[in-house]
């Protein structure tokens, strides 16, 4: 097979790739050398669209384009902002990213700052990665010994400020206007949007909010032009993409994959996840981490209408809510035989619950009534009602809230009632065998 | 009097390192990092320690409260010496957590939320750490316990022990 290319992780197993000299020894800091002294920050944006890189957070909005849509008044500072607050269930890229390879994220934020005409940025990093964030410090501190950060980066006249700042445990800081509240020292409310951060973000100054791996991206681009970054991947899916993959599988961890890779490659593949657990089937892959709906094997490993399945924002998606999914931040879980459905969508229906700010009321009660009606079921107190009672309340949810935490809580509940009803129905039957440890709808049973 | 006691001279020079590194009057910012300075000096983040740092940033002890309340990593109220925040989502319960989680409860004889009588362990329930490939998972402070198992959890709190 093919050794695949890797724009990211290319030198993340050479030893010691965490500190500055072998960075540099490896091609690290080749891309900001040649962004400061032969590129001017229009050039850079200009590459970037042309790469046609997609945002990595998991809402995949083309990054050239949210860095053209940045505001520049006269007079007013402008902010990057790099996300790094990673909390969606699923995913662990950004961690792994940047405690493997703090200056690729480094040299990212540098060339960004400079194309976007910032002069201080913060990366924000959840507050439970502290040893990832000395990390970062340490790294930091490095660069700006040897002139990269600080004052003249290169001799160039060009100066940047580069802060981490930690989060405090709440899923939702994720969400790009909760984290510019979180850091301005407030509790993280999403704000109303519009007007984007690109109009009004952090100090209500025009501000650019990229996810880790976004920023990653842009030393390569640099260097080999946003040309040769869009041939990678497939159609409006360019490039290549971080999947955290955990669950039943063979071979858990982080993957840098091309973007059109079959699914079924991927998780078969001795490259990649090398097959589910031995003795077990594969039975339902969420894809996108814990928001996105999730597919049984069929519906995974094939589209509706018989196509592979490929790991590329469009694949995934092809036949909408009905029969697809999305690659959302890449967070792949894949589920065996022995997983109950009905416990696995409590479980996610409860921390949405837990994680909502509790600012909407569809978002705040529709959330505590899901998880109060799965637990029902999940314990052998449900009734048939209620399995259509979730579907009322997610759909009440969808799309009548401030941010999209309301629609996150929402389908995996609604996603998984389509797709496993029978699992629902049989809690609901027989609870007595459901509640049973460690019991597993079994479709035979069903029939009894 | 209240300054000696909420941070040491080091971590208080720390601080207003961290207050410089935001803009001019948004010293606000240095809220989170700050409370996080504290909780490491004191294990939590008492009333007298909210209203220390409020002072510090020339901010309303309210707006100190709210953020505190707000975000789950701070302790609001004393702590064991080992503070175990253990995953319970979904990822990490596929691979066995649930079970895991009841060993580590049995072992200490206590609930989430609770301390165990010689002060030396809390439990308290967080959702995921980003870590799901590596579950089932606790951390306790900065370190992450990865790959657990009964056998392992017996291990670490053994080792915690001593
Ligand atoms: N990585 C993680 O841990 C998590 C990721 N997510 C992902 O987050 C996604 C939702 O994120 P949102 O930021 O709410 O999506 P969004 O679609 O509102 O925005 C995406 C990005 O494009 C920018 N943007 C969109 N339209 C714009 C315009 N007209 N002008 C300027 N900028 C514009 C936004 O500011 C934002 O940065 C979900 O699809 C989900 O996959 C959700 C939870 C956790
Ligand atoms: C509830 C919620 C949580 C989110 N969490 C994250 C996150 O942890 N990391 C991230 O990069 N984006 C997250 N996002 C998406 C961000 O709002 C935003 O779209 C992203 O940071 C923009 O960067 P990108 O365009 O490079 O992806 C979240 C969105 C929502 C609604
Ligand atoms: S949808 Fe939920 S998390 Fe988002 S603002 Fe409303 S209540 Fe808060
Ligand atoms: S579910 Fe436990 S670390 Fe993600």
């Amino acid at each position: 097979m093919a050794e695949s290319i890797k724009i990211l992780t290319g030198n993340f197993d050479v030893p010691g790739i965490e500190q500055l000299d072998v960075y540099r020894k490896n091609g690290g800091y080749a891309g900001l050398e040649k962004a400061l002294k032969q590129m001017s920050p229009d050039e850079i944006v200009e590459e970037v669209k042309k790469s046609g890189v997609r945002g990595r957070g998991g809402a995949g909005f083309p990054m050239g384009m949210k860095w053209g849509f940045l505001a520049k008044p006269e007079g007013v500072p402008r902010y990057l902002v790099c996300n790094g607050d990673e909390s969606e269930p699923g995913t662990f890229k950004d961690h792994y990213l940047m405690m493997k390879s703090p200056h690729l994220l480094i040299e990212g934020m540098i060339i960004s700052s400079f194309a976007l005409g910032a002069n201080t940025s913060f990366i924000y990093v959840r507050g439970e990665l502290m040893y990832v964030i000395n990390i970062l410090e340490k790294a930091i501190a490095e660069a700006k010994a040897a002139g990269l950060l600080g004052k003249n980066i290169l001799g160039t006249g060009y100066d940047l400020e580069l802060v981490v700042q930690p989060g405090g445990g709440a899923y939702i800081c994720g969400e790009e206007t909760a984290l510019l509240e979180s850091l301005e020292g407030k509790r993280g409310n999403p704000r109303n949007k519009p007007p984007f951060p690109a109009v009004k973000g952090l100090y209500q100054c025009p501000t650019v909010v990229n996810n880790v791996e976004s920023i990653s991206t842009t030393p390569w681009i640099v260097l080999n032009g946003g040309e040769e970054y869009a041939k990678v991947g497939i159609g409006r899916s360019t490039g290549t993409k971080l999947i955290s993959a955990s669950g039943h599988v063979k071979n858990p961890g982080v993957y840098e994959i091309e973007l059109g890779l079959p699914v079924e490659e991927f998780i078969y593949s001795d490259q990649y996840l090398g097959g589910i657990r031995d003795g077990h089937g594969l039975k339902a892959v969420v894809a996108g981490g814990s928001s996105v709906p999730i597919l049984p094997k069929d519906l995974i490993l094939k589209t509706a209408a018989g196509e592979p399945r490929l790991m590329s924002y469009e694949s995934l998606s092809d036949g909408g809510f009905a029969s697809g999914t999305m690659l959302g931040s890449g967070g792949f879980i894949a589920m065996d035989e022995t997983t109950c459905i009905v416990r696995n969508t409590w479980n996610f229906s409860r921390f949405y619950r837990h994680e909502s700010c509790g600012q909407c009321s569809p978002c705040r009660e529709g959330t505590g009534w899901m998880e109060k009606v799965l637990y029902r079921i999940e314990h052998g107190k449900g009734n048939e009602r209620d399995i259509d009672l979730l579907v009322d309340v997610a759909k009440k949810i969808e799309g009548n809230t401030i941010c999209p935490l309301g629609d996150a809580a929402a389908w995996p509940v609604a996603s998984a009632i389509r797709h496993f009803r029978d699992e629902f129905e049989w809690h609901v039957k027989n609870p007595e065998a459901a509640t049973k440890k460690g019991a597993v709808y079994q479709p035979e049973l069903s029939l009894a | 009097m209240t300054e000696t006691i909420a941070l040491t001279p080091e971590r208080l020079e720390k601080a207003k390192e961290i207050i410089a590194r935001y803009p001019e009057g948004k010293q606000k910012s240095a809220l989170l990092p700050i409370l996080h300075l504290a909780q490491e000096q004191h294990g939590w983040v008492s009333p007298e320690t909210m209203d220390f740092v409020a002072d510090l940033l020339s901010i309303q002890p309210v707006e100190v409260y709210e953020v505190a309340t707000f975000y789950t990593m701070f302790h609001l109220e004393p702590v064991g010496k080992h503070v175990i925040e253990y995953c319970r989502t979904g990822p990490c319960c596929t691979m066995g957590g649930e079970e895991v989680y009841a060993h580590l409860k049995d072992k200490l004889g206590i609930e989430a939320g609770e301390t165990t009588q010689d002060g030396l362990f809390t439990v308290k329930e967080v959702e995921c750490l980003a870590a799901c490939g590596w579950g089932p998972c606790f951390q306790i402070r900065e370190k992450y316990y990865m790959h657990l198992t009964n056998d392992k959890v017996d291990e670490i709190i053994e080792e915690l022990s001593k």
